[in-house]
């Protein structure tokens, strides 16, 4: 009789134990402050990371890059790779408890490309009609085919938010956004915080372990990775390639590092404006090469990224599936730029290089002047906000541009926009009818050896005009508490939350 | 009195007006296209069109300088274009933040800066006079961000005692608050201190030297008493008023240290704001710490008025 | 032929100058001479920077790369393998700069409107003081920062920004002064004699509001100093490879726990100017006081 009531006071111990660690919150630091949470409208890359917790999208992305299930659980395209019929998960629910079928997906789909200033326009412009095939199942039909479009659904194109609150909010969803993610909005107070709680109907429960998630934003490097030692956050992301050696040995962190799939370039203008005739650099394609032949791209990422960098020479890195392996990284080769620059008639040429005010930047602009000093280049360093840097890069006022891009998972986000004949982010102002051609070509094939082929060739036309120097891929990194497990290094930089566990 | 008064607010309709255009003008004329901020990475063209429609962009300046007042006189005082929330709304949510960081900064000034002007004006001359000056004078003599990061690293990395930014609202947990805020108060009041304490300082020496005083020495009052009993409680009103005025100082102080310590406060909103072209946001914050910047003045030349029947006659 | 008048009354009695008095004061004041001496140190550290200097402020070095101080290096190296000792001697040439040409321009602008305010009076000061209203009712920090965004980040950019920020102080201060100045006997019978108001504004009116704009000036410089490695700080103001106090430390901060000797060498460097200049500045202001002549 005594050991009952013992009995019954361990398993209330035990219950309480198990309660007391449900009850957890999971604190995440980011660089920045997102902008209005509505997959619609939202364009920036930070976040892209609040809505790895708050919106689930119809198809994912794994660290090789390969498309994975989520909310889609299969697909199929047609014969003339012109229709894209997907299966869906069964049971889904939004956070409102509205279901997520076929018909929420076509009304998701037709708002990305309808709302007035939606930034999904251009993603899913050969989406030409979504038809309801049954409750499970969507064909999306293309005016041509179109194969990074999974890619392009597995980003906020195909994050899928709730068709009655969109409709019923009109364009302020993004104040009190209901999607279908693990975790739903609680509030967001801007630039302090965003508090989301566990969403108890997720069709993926049983791998969600915290009932709370805060992002916070906290731009400063130093100040953020105080906050993670200091244990008052468990998860930082970018932090500065200088402090990952020293947190290397902190036992009660552990780190995170993967290459990303955009780079970090120089564009040129070669033909944007009348700028680039009045520049050596701009009018001579030798230059340009005599330019990129004076750069020491392992020194680049040593000195300005701390080796947390992969060199490379063109859009995707030379561990991506669809690297021209045609044409290989080039050695630093001083003399042959110095001989190309006396064939070219200007053995000193000088030019303003335009750089943004982060500091990655300008270090980065400081070392290629000196470098390329030993060619005999007078590089000079003009750094400009980025509000007034977006001004220039449009309207082709700069000679050349310190510029990166955060990356699309399928290689045509890396190049169409950049070197198709005036696309919006060609600030170059490349423009060739062959490439064009190709690129489009590449677009319509679906077998990645095909693919990978047209691109090598695309890379043999473009690098050879040299419009954007690329010079090496950044590593994403992370820092976190070393009772966090589950931590999925995927390239696009996104920390996905399931899975996420917390030891006690 | 009354007529001092109605003359005085008949002046702060101008300054309010030429303030609204100071700023709205600062903002407007600013490089940048701020629908191509909006549009983001991908810059789409049919994206930045609508915006420039939205925000009124391609209408000539006075036009859109009459929307924003019309606005503002309907007390809509914009939406940040960025996420979309009501300016007014960003302003009620951050003016508690602000106002607590402002009031515990006043206060460490006034502790630092009263006491330090005390000890310079009655110590003239010898060391406590340097000693003072100096103490009071560090604060305005380092940049703030600076400090802030250095106590960072020393109270929250290093010993771990007090957190090393965000803020905790006082109604959810008191004592959170106040260690998050201790350290950017702390900053803050550093660099007003050294204004308070020339202030205290200037004050007490012109009133040490006066009559009263003279002759509270003559009847044989010791030293600390006439200092503190007669000639402080005179050296401090015009101490408190001008001390007011500082709340420009806070303001501008606050814009960086917020930043380091990620306060939630106006100077974190306003710096953002500036460089991501909300307009909105700028213009509205600036126009209400502008106003209320004019109203302190307005109490503070009233104050001085009535404690000195001299001006009133 | 206009009548030359006698000089106003203070100076006409004084034995010395005036300003040999002042300066005795100033002399007497520890506080004031510690602030002097600093300033004055800064100003040779700037002038003879070429000569003192060990190692060349923007060589880079690959193998040297946030070395700690050695024999080579005292102060050590940077984040692209720079002397951080070289940087900051050459440094003091644009904080120095930034705070004299910021002040200066405020001083060129401010004073002259102060000046008409003050002495023309009437709906002309009325408009001058309520737009100077305006401006200090914003917080000079904002108003610089848009200014400098306006203008573009540079130095020189940034050192407009401050000086037009500041301005308004001085008008006002310049105004207040004017008016003080302006029912004094000189003044009134330098207008009865028929002097020309512009005249009576140069000769006697100005030298007389020097004292209280001297002091300013110099208190007006240690917050320009600060302004600018604020600015820096922001992205605004120095740009490289060109050093200056306030960008080192605004790169240095990313760097504070592996190589806190980037940051700790100019943050001194800006503490001591600064304190410099205040503890002159408030020297002055005492040795300057007319109350204690």
């Amino acid at each position: 009789m005594k050991k009952m009531p013992s009995r019954t006071l361990l398993a209330a111990l035990l219950l309480t134990a198990s309660a007391a660690t449900q009850a957890q919150a999971l604190r995440v630091g980011l660089a920045e402050d997102p902008d209005v949470l509505d997959p619609t409208l939202a364009r920036t890359f930070v976040g892209r990371l609040v809505f790895a917790a708050l919106c689930d999208k119809l198809v994912d992305v794994d660290e090789k890059l390969t498309i994975v299930p989520q909310l889609a659980l299969s697909w199929a395209w047609s014969t003339d790779n012109k229709a894209l019929t997907m299966k869906l998960r069964p049971g889904v629910k939004f956070h409102d408890g509205e279901p997520l079928d076929a018909a929420a997906v076509k009304f998701n789909l037709e708002r990305h490309k309808t709302l007035p200033g939606s930034n999904r326009r251009g993603e899913l412009a050969p989406l030409a009609s979504v038809d309801v095939v049954d409750p499970l199942t969507v064909r999306l039909n293309l005016s041509a085919p179109f194969s990074p479009l999974l890619a392009t659904l597995a980003d906020r194109a195909g994050m899928m938010v709730s068709p009655k609150a969109a409709q019923a909010a009109g364009d302020k969803f993004g104040s009190k956004p209901v999607c279908s993610g693990p975790f739903k909005f609680v509030e967001r107070v801007a630039q302090d915080r965003m508090v989301f709680e566990r969403f108890d109907g997720y069709w993926n429960k049983a791998a969600v372990h915290f009932d709370k998630i805060t992002y916070t934003p906290i731009p400063d490097a130093t100040v953020r990775l105080a906050n993670l030692k200091s244990g008052q956050l468990d998860f930082i992301e970018r932090v500065a390639s200088s402090d990952i050696e020293k947190l290397k040995s902190d036992k009660k962190l552990k780190t995170a590092s993967i290459t990303e799939i955009g780079y970090q370039g120089i564009t040129i203008n070669i033909a944007k404006s009348d700028r680039a005739k009045q520049n050596p650099l701009g009018r001579d394609a030798r230059v340009r090469e005599a330019f990129e032949l004076s750069l020491d791209r392992q020194g680049l990422a040593q000195v300005v990224m701390d080796n947390e960098a992969q060199v490379g020479n063109q859009w995707v890195a030379p561990s991506n599936t669809f690297y021209a392996k045609n044409m290989p990284v080039p050695k630093r080769d001083v003399a042959r730029a110095r001989a190309l620059l006396k064939e070219a008639g200007v053995p000193n040429p000088s030019f303003t290089l335009v750089t943004p005010t982060t500091s990655d930047a300008q270090r980065l602009a400081l070392v290629v002047q000196a470098m390329t000093r030993d060619a005999g280049f007078d590089v000079k360093i003009q750094a400009a906000e980025f509000a007034t840097s977006l001004n220039m890069a449009d309207k082709g006022d700069f000679e050349a541009y310190v510029l990166a891009w955060s990356g699309r998972a399928d290689p045509d986000g890396n190049t169409f926009s950049f070197h198709a004949c005036k696309q919006p982010l060609n600030y170059s102002g490349y423009c060739s009818a062959e490439t064009d051609a190709l690129l489009n070509q590449a677009r319509t094939l679906r077998d990645v050896a095909e693919r990978r082929k047209v691109y090598e060739q695309v890379a043999a036309q473009v690098l050879k005009e040299r419009p954007v120097i690329y010079l090496y891929h950044r590593n994403w990194l992370w820092a976190y508490n070393a009772k966090l497990s589950g931590v999925q290094q995927i390239p696009d930089g996104l920390l996905r939350v399931t899975g996420l566990k917390l030891a006690p | 009195m009354f007529e001092f008064l109605l003359k005085r607010l008949a002046q702060i309709v101008p300054t309010l007006i030429f303030v609204s255009m100071l700023i709205f003008g600062l903002q407007q004329l600013l490089p940048g296209d701020p629908a191509k901020i909006l549009a983001g990475e991908e810059q789409d063209p049919t994206v930045i069109a609508y915006l420039r429609t939205k925000l009124h962009l391609d209408e000539p300046l006075p036009v859109r300088y009459a929307y924003w007042v019309g606005g503002v006189l309907q007390g809509d005082l914009g939406e940040s274009v960025r996420t979309q929330q009501p300016v007014l709304e960003l302003v009620l949510q951050k003016l508690p933040v602000t106002l607590q960081l402002a009031t515990m900064a006043m206060t460490i000034a006034l502790v630092i800066g009263i006491p330090a002007g005390i000890a310079s004006a009655v110590g003239r001359g010898t060391v406590w006079d340097t000693v003072a000056n100096v103490f009071a004078l560090w604060g305005i003599s380092t940049p703030n961000f600076w400090l802030g990061i250095l106590l960072i690293l020393l109270f929250s990395v290093q010993l771990g005692w007090l957190p090393a930014s965000g803020y905790v609202s006082p109604f959810d947990d008191l004592g959170a608050n106040l260690a998050s805020m201790i350290m950017p108060a702390f900053v803050l009041g550093n660099a007003i201190a050294g204004v308070l304490m020339r202030h205290t300082r200037s004050a007490m020496l012109q009133v040490l030297s006066s009559d009263y005083v003279r002759t509270a020495r003559a009847k044989g009052l010791r030293e600390p008493a006439v200092v503190l009993k007669h000639a402080l409680r005179n050296a401090l009103t015009p101490v408190i008023t001008l001390g007011a005025l500082e709340l420009g100082t806070l303001l501008s102080g606050a814009v960086l240290t917020e930043q380091v310590f990620t306060i939630p406060g106006f100077g974190k909103l306003i710096v953002d704001s500036v460089f991501n072209r909300d307009y909105a946001v700028v213009q509205g914050v600036v126009l209400v710490t502008a106003t209320a910047y004019i109203t302190l003045n307005l109490l503070a030349d009233l104050a001085y008025f009535l404690a000195n029947p001299r001006l009133r006659a | 032929m206009s009548a030359v008048l006698p000089l106003p009354p203070t100076a006409a009695l004084a034995q010395a100058g005036p300003w040999r008095r002042a300066w005795r004061r100033l002399r007497r004041r520890r506080v004031a001479m510690v602030g002097l001496a600093l300033v004055l140190g800064f100003v040779l550290l700037a002038l003879f920077a070429p000569w003192i200097a060990p190692h060349d402020p923007i060589a880079t070095s690959w193998g040297a790369i946030r070395k700690a101080p050695t024999a080579t290096h005292w102060f050590g190296t940077d984040e692209i393998g720079r002397d951080v000792l070289s940087r900051v001697i050459w440094g003091t040439q644009a904080s120095l700069l930034a705070g004299a040409v910021s002040v200066s321009i405020s001083l060129l602008l401010g004073v002259p409107i102060g000046l008409a305010a003050g002495f023309i009076g009437g709906t002309v000061d009325g408009l001058i003081s309520r737009i100077t209203d305006a401006f200090l009712a914003c917080p000079f920090l904002i108003l610089a920062i848009a200014m400098a965004a306006f203008l573009g980040p540079s130095l020189s950019n940034a050192m407009i920004a401050i000086g037009v920020s500041a301005t308004p102080i001085f008008v006002r201060l310049t105004r207040a002064q004017v008016l003080n100045v302006k029912v004094e006997d000189y003044v009134e019978a330098a207008r009865a004699v028929g002097n020309p108001p512009w005249r009576i504004a140069l000769r006697h009116v100005l030298p007389n509001v020097t004292a209280p704009l001297i002091v300013q000036a110099t208190l007006a410089i240690a917050a320009a100093v600060i302004a600018e490695a604020s600015l820096s700080f922001l992205g605004l103001g120095q740009q490289p490879p060109a050093p200056s106090w306030g960008s080192m430390l605004n790169t240095a901060k990313n760097y504070i726990d592996n190589a806190p000797w980037m940051a700790i060498w100019p943050g001194l460097s800006i503490f001591l100017l600064v304190l410099g200049f205040n503890l002159l500045g408030d020297g002055l202001r005492d040795a300057l006081d007319p109350r204690a002549r």
